[in-house]
């Protein structure tokens, strides 16, 4: 059951959130906090009032279009579930971004059938930044052949809506051996510039693959040079970093600051240093709806600050 | 990429482009060809010395995919999966260090005299 009591999960709520197995995240512009809530508590009626504003965007991640082990033989199903939250959210979000891992192992194969699946969002606008599972190909071509134009084959970008000033940001390239992901100095020049000269107030929310600080470093849960990116970020008032790659939620606010990764809607994975390496956990199929879909991020309206809340059902 | 490993910078600078990105498709056929395994997140051997002119392969035995990527872009695989091989000859002399590029946590290194 929910732990927070401000919007607490009814039985149905949580029945509901168990239907749905990958739950991306949905953000809504609260008093200049961007706030998190579950999916699947957003789609439940009565709940709009939980939402403030008319939401802002979708974040999904990590959809390993072409995984078909045992963690999730059918991860194209639990992204059309996915893909299905969102169609059928009472308030669009006015776009969706994707951070990354949106294919397997890179293959042209894949990259369609993701392709194929998102289109079937009714939310059309798309931002993506790659994971190193969209990288894999040995000439890094497929993800820029599609998804390169946003940032002339860069992989950074940035873009404003609604007085939301968004950077998309990789660090799945440059990888130095028994290191953490990189921005390398280009784009953090890059970053510096474009950040120069925007108003302490404007709202601003950075996303990338993998974790933009340092979860767990034996198993690369991190970007070695994230803090020459957070020194930019700090004058800002309403700073959110947004990631994927560990397939779970945590969350780490400092300062003005909250850094958030989201889980994945293709599989689990274990928690930092919980097995010998991070890849898929495999649990019982009754039980991957639950690490899918039942931890979530709610919203508390006084003050409007986001709030983690984990919810387990047993 | 330009911060990669100076140490083996300094080896790899006088190697020619001409074996640059180029997977080999054949192998002599008299040398037994080194096979380095990838398991459970690790290559095995973690260090293996070749000489000049050898082809080693690379072999996933994980569920996971994995790649091989030479630090300064000498040698390079697509993604690899379970029971996915990639080879590569080694024509120069050097000491070339490699990690797979979706857990870079993994790093080996071929000694080629």
């Amino acid at each position: 059951m929910s732990s927070d009591d401000s919007i607490a999960a009814s039985r149905r709520g949580v029945l509901k959130c168990l239907a749905f197995g990958g739950a991306g995240t949905l953000f809504s512009l609260a008093g200049g906090v961007l706030a998190p809530l579950d999916l699947a508590l957003a789609a439940t009626k009565g709940r709009k009032s939980a939402m403030l504003d008319a939401p802002l965007f979708v974040q999904i991640s990590d959809t390993h279009i072409g995984f078909n082990k045992e963690a999730n033989p059918d991860v194209a199903g639990t992204l059309k579930q996915t893909i299905d939250l969102v169609n059928s959210m009472p308030v669009k979000p006015a776009f969706i971004v994707h951070t990354g891992d949106i294919t397997h192992l890179s293959k042209a194969s894949e990259f369609d059938t993701a392709a194929q699946l998102l289109s079937q969002l009714k939310v059309t606008e798309l931002h993506t930044t790659p994971g190193e599972h969209d990288m894999a190909d040995a000439s890094a071509s497929e993800y820029f052949n599609r998804y390169g134009k946003a940032s002339a084959n860069r992989g950074y970008y940035s873009f404003d809506t609604r007085g939301v000033h968004f950077v998309g940001l990789i660090n799945v390239l440059n990888f130095k051996p028994n290191g953490l992901g990189a921005l390398g100095s280009q784009q953090l020049e890059w970053l510096e510039a474009d950040l120069k000269g925007r108003s302490a107030s404007t709202p601003i929310v950075v996303f990338a693959h993998m974790p933009l600080w340092t979860i767990y470093e034996p198993w690369g849960w991190g970007t070695g040079d994230a803090d020459q990116m957070t020194s930019y970020l700090r004058r800002f008032g309403s700073v959110t970093v947004l990631n994927g790659h560990i397939h779970q939620i945590v969350q780490k606010v400092e300062g003005n600051l909250t850094f958030h990764t989201a889980r994945s809607t293709a599989f689990p994975q274990a928690t930092a240093g919980n097995g010998p390496a991070p890849g898929p956990l495999k649990v019982p199929a009754e039980q991957l709806q639950k690490m899918l879909g039942l931890s979530s991020v709610t919203l508390k309206r006084h003050p409007s600050t986001l709030a983690l809340t984990d919810s387990t059902l047993a | 990429m330009s911060q990669i490993s100076l140490h083996a910078c300094a080896v790899m600078i006088v190697a020619s482009f001409a074996h640059a990105a180029a997977p080999a498709a054949t192998q002599a056929p008299s040398a037994p060809e080194p096979t380095i395994s990838i398991h459970d997140f690790s290559f095995a051997p973690l260090s293996l010395t070749v000489p000049v002119g050898a082809t080693v392969s690379w072999k996933n035995l994980d569920p996971e995919p994995h790649t091989v990527r030479s630090v300064d872009d000498q040698f390079r695989s697509g993604a690899l999966d379970q029971n996915d091989s990639f080879s590569f000859k080694f024509v120069k002399a050097g000491t070339y260090k490699y990690v797979c590029s979706i857990h870079p946590q993994m790093v080996g290194t071929i000694t080629v005299k």
